[in-house]
């Protein structure tokens, strides 16, 4: 029986160790490489720690099982009377808190690109692309006016008369820093882009920055990650990163829609663009 | 056994120590209901415990199969909810997620430690006859009750669904949920019931511990569960105050008695100008992230309270199993300490990307990730005491074992979400579920399991059967980490917590069939525990009967007879050495040295024993 269970205790580490191996292969794991370099960053420092942690789970846990199967084994009379040693806790005191205190500087850099608002870069935060407002269950986008060039205007924090309006689809430019006011309107919610590894907590009563470059064109999701209310589940809405022409144009189409007035035909820009 | 434990078997026929401090007979009421006896009380917390670890559970398998098989009537339970159908619809799929954690963490994991096996072990392990508060502590546990009823209260009214950290403004606005008007009112109260009896529990403890040890009872002769138990004693006491003024003010924002009294209607955590569910809109001035501030001081250092005493126990269990002393038994008081102290400092990882002050997020992670390291300083230690051992296979060194193997995973996956860069990304997915359920069911509850099984002899008298335990072990085992384990890659994935149907995002589409997995995991780890309640009541009268001391273990309960009775000591023990003197070569005779032999050449006290019986 001592060897079913010290082969027990080898056993469901392996078993963990392969699992998590093969998972990529079932897509168990991101939802693809990120949009932006941040989120790469963001990966590097999660495969970093991935690697560390594996080291010393597949160490521990062997000591474990060693230890186990020695002593379930022990032909001794007696056991071995320790009280321990200050040598070896000295030891394993100093080697993981050198490695902790490492990890844990390490880090710094990427949040305070992430988070701390000098760090932004300075375009992002000069010119706020959109405000994105979080209610139950929805995400109302509001973006600024257009001058008489076309050319979006300085987004203000209140709303304007020539604002422009949408729910739930997030249109962002490709290949430049983009930053987004987030703001609640009711209760807390949270804006997750898992493709961009980005999530900020959108707080009631608070304008909250959050900036990100996306470097691929496509549809990406865009979740709620704070627990809302009965139908947090359901707040669905996308990111779509586009060419800056196609931005702008989305922009025309989206003023000429909604300044339609049920009588001329709906905006020559959409027209175009048929 | 040693001469004197001879004796002491034969000489004394179990039950009451004459002479103990008010013994005499007592009646029913007073000796199994209103009772002041310290292992009443305990053994009351831990049916009330065992009880609730069901309910709670079975509360966590109708979030399980909502998540595996979204929309579908449930087995079994869908009748209860017969007008849906047996169909879990998401409101009460909120309620559900928000009641499991509550339960299981108000009222199964702080009172099955604190409560059950703190007040059970505390006075014999230090060698006093109760509590030095009984009268309170009889209040500590009467005071769950009215909080059981505050949770039923809540559940009858649609249950509070605002998850159990109860953030503003879903928690703080009657009109933000459906279920939001008394259902999250009483869910308060009944958080405040719960803290008014851990109160009384820490008060006592710490008394207790200071000042009733028996002569010879230092502190560095304390055995590693009673260090836990008072660490933990001042965790509660210092951090609990403020999750009650917390839910005051919540209590106090929400309160509206209708007429002409209107409410209190303070607005602590209300700013002004939402407009929610189409209401009026606020009028306030209050901050939200007020909450969380007050809400994780507690509950952070509220998932040590969840842990530290289970950490004791198997230190102690260890140590016997494998007769061989705690390897650095002063590193781990140490590392305990430090564990509390840094756990004061740390509530704000929960808080990563709450929108607080960014700085906060560096300091916050420097504190968290240093915690890391007293952790794994006991987790060496822990390794070191089995090297070297002679160890058994029993249920009890099963669960220990598992014990230490789950801690090592929950505190690794730590790191990932200690790392706020990282931890944007895993914050609020199923990240944190696999990592807190390693936590406090992966680790806590198996120490749990063990302890249950090594001190039953000391309870009822009998040992709990060996097979059922084995087999309780590996069900619970093999299911916890089939529930729990594939979670890493559901957060790795990004797959949000609390969601009723997280399939209609398409990035989480393929999902479900690994959901599915867990939930069947998760329905054996379930069934799994009928063994342990089947265990638990049939040896209680067809277990086999033991004597003071049948696991050869050191400490000064075992001195006392099996069942202890009232007053617990028939013999006032004294101690003459630390608790971890397995295999002492200074001790030819046995391979345990219990704390109140004395030493070779002292007077033995048989003279006194004589006397007694």
């Amino acid at each position: 029986m001592r060897k079913f269970w010290c082969g027990f205790f080898i056993f469901w580490p392996i078993a963990a160790i392969i699992y998590s191996a093969v998972s990529p292969q079932f897509n168990w794991w991101f939802p693809g490489p990120s949009v932006t370099e941040l989120g790469q960053r963001i990966d590097n420092l999660f495969y970093l720690i991935l690697i560390i942690v594996t080291a010393v789970f597949i160490g521990t846990q062997v000591a474990l099982g060693y230890c186990l199967w020695r002593a379930s084994h022990n032909k001794e009379e007696r056991a071995w009377f320790t009280h321990g040693s200050h040598n070896l806790e000295v030891i394993w005191s100093v080697v993981p808190s050198v490695i902790l205190l490492f990890l844990a500087l390490y880090q710094m850099d990427v949040w305070a690109l992430y988070r701390v608002q000098s760090f932004f870069p300075k375009e992002a935060r000069e010119a706020p692309v959109a405000e994105v407002t979080a209610r139950q269950f929805e995400w109302r986008i509001r973006y600024p006016g257009l001058d008489e060039h076309g050319v979006p205007k300085k987004l203000h924090l209140k709303p304007q008369p020539d604002d422009l309006y949408t729910v739930n689809d997030l249109h962002v430019p490709i290949g430049r820093p983009v930053m987004i006011n987030l703001r609640s309107d009711d209760v807390q919610h949270s804006f997750f882009l898992p493709h961009l590894r980005i999530k900020q907590d959108a707080i009631p009563g608070q304008i909250i920055p959050i900036w990100f470059k996306p470097e691929r064109p496509g549809n990406f999701d865009l979740a709620c990650a704070e627990l809302c209310g009965w139908g947090h589940y359901k707040m669905r809405a996308q990111l779509i990163v586009e060419r800056e022409v196609e931005f702008q144009a989305y922009l025309q189409k989206l003023r000429a829609d909604q300044n339609y007035d049920g009588h001329a035909t709906p905006s020559a820009v959409a027209k175009k663009d048929e | 056994m040693s001469a004197s434990g001879v004796a002491l078997e034969h000489g004394h026929d179990h039950e009451h120590a004459h002479g103990a401090p008010g013994h005499h007979e007592l009646s029913f009421i007073k000796k199994y209901v209103f009772s002041t006896d310290h292992k009443m009380i305990g053994m009351q917390f831990l049916f009330t415990t065992l009880l609730m670890m069901m309910v709670g559970g079975t509360l966590a398998l109708g979030v399980r199969w909502q998540v595996a098989f979204p929309w579908t009537s449930m087995p079994l339970f869908g009748p209860l909810f017969a007008e849906s159908g047996g169909q879990i619809s998401p409101e009460f799929y909120t309620m559900l997620f928000t009641m499991h954690a509550t339960v299981m963490i108000f009222l199964v994991i702080i009172p099955v430690l604190a409560g059950a096996f703190g007040n059970f072990l505390i006075p014999l392990m230090i060698g006093a006859d109760d509590m030095a508060f009984p009268v309170l502590n009889m209040l500590s546990y009467w005071f769950m009750i009215p909080a059981i009823g505050c949770f039923a209260l809540s559940f009858y009214f649609g249950g509070a669904a605002a998850g159990w950290t109860a953030y503003p403004l879903l928690a703080d606005l009657r009109a933000a949920a459906p279920s939001s008007g008394s259902a999250q009112t009483f869910w308060l109260m009944g958080v405040t019931f719960v803290g008014v009896s851990s109160m009384m529990g820490s008060v006592n403890y710490m008394t207790t511990i200071i000042n009733m040890r028996a002569p010879g009872m230092t502190l560095f002769r304390m055995p590693l569960t009673i260090w836990a138990m008072l660490i933990t004693a001042i965790l509660q006491a210092f951090a609990l105050p403020v999750l009650t003024a917390a839910g005051f003010m919540q209590l106090f924002d929400r309160l509206d008695f209708g007429g002409p009294l209107e409410g209190i209607h303070t607005v602590f955590f209300i700013p002004s100008g939402l407009v929610v569910n189409n209401a009026d809109p606020t009028v306030g001035g209050g901050q939200p992230l007020l909450w969380q501030h007050l809400f994780w001081f507690y509950s952070h250092p509220a998932v040590y309270i969840m842990l530290l005493p289970a950490m004791g126990m198997v230190s102690d269990m260890l140590a016997c199993m494998c007769r061989k002393p705690v390897f650095g038994y002063k590193p781990m008081v140490f590392s305990m300490s430090a564990i509390a102290g840094l756990g004061f400092i740390v509530w704000g990882h929960h808080m990563f990307i709450s929108g607080m002050n960014p700085a906060l997020g560096m300091t916050f992670m420097l504190s968290t990730i240093m915690i890391a390291l007293p952790s794994a300083v006991k987790v060496f230690n822990w390794i070191g005491t089995i090297w070297g051992g002679r160890l058994q296979f029993n249920t009890v060194t099963l669960n220990c074992a598992a014990f230490i193997s789950m801690f090592i995973v929950g505190g690794l996956s730590g790191i990932f979400m200690a790392a706020v860069p990282v931890d944007i990304y895993f914050h609020d997915t199923y990240m944190i579920v696999a990592h807190f359920h390693y936590i406090v069911f992966g680790t806590t509850l198996f120490g749990v399991f063990g302890a249950i099984q090594f001190w039953y002899p000391k309870m009822f008298g009998r040992k709990m059967d060996e097979t059922l335990g084995k087999w309780h072990f590996l069900l619970s085992f093999v299911g916890f980490n089939g529930a729990f384990f594939p979670m890493h890659m559901l957060g790795i994935a990004g797959f949000p917590r609390r969601y009723a149907d997280p399939y209609i995002h398409p990035y989480l589409e393929h999902l479900m069939p690994l959901n599915q997995f867990i939930t069947v995991s998760a329905i054996i780890m379930g069934f799994g525990q009928f063994f342990l309640l089947y265990n638990f009541g049939t040896s209680w009268f067809r277990g086999e009967k033991v004597g003071r001391n049948p696991w050869g273990a050191n400490g000064l309960e075992w001195f006392a007879p099996s069942p202890p009775g009232h007053g617990n000591f028939d013999i006032p023990p004294v101690c003459y050495r630390g608790p971890y003197e397995y295999s002492n070569p200074n001790h030819p005779d046995e391979d345990h040295w219990m704390q109140t032999d004395p030493p070779k050449g002292k007077k033995k006290p048989e003279g006194d024993a004589g006397a007694h019986s």
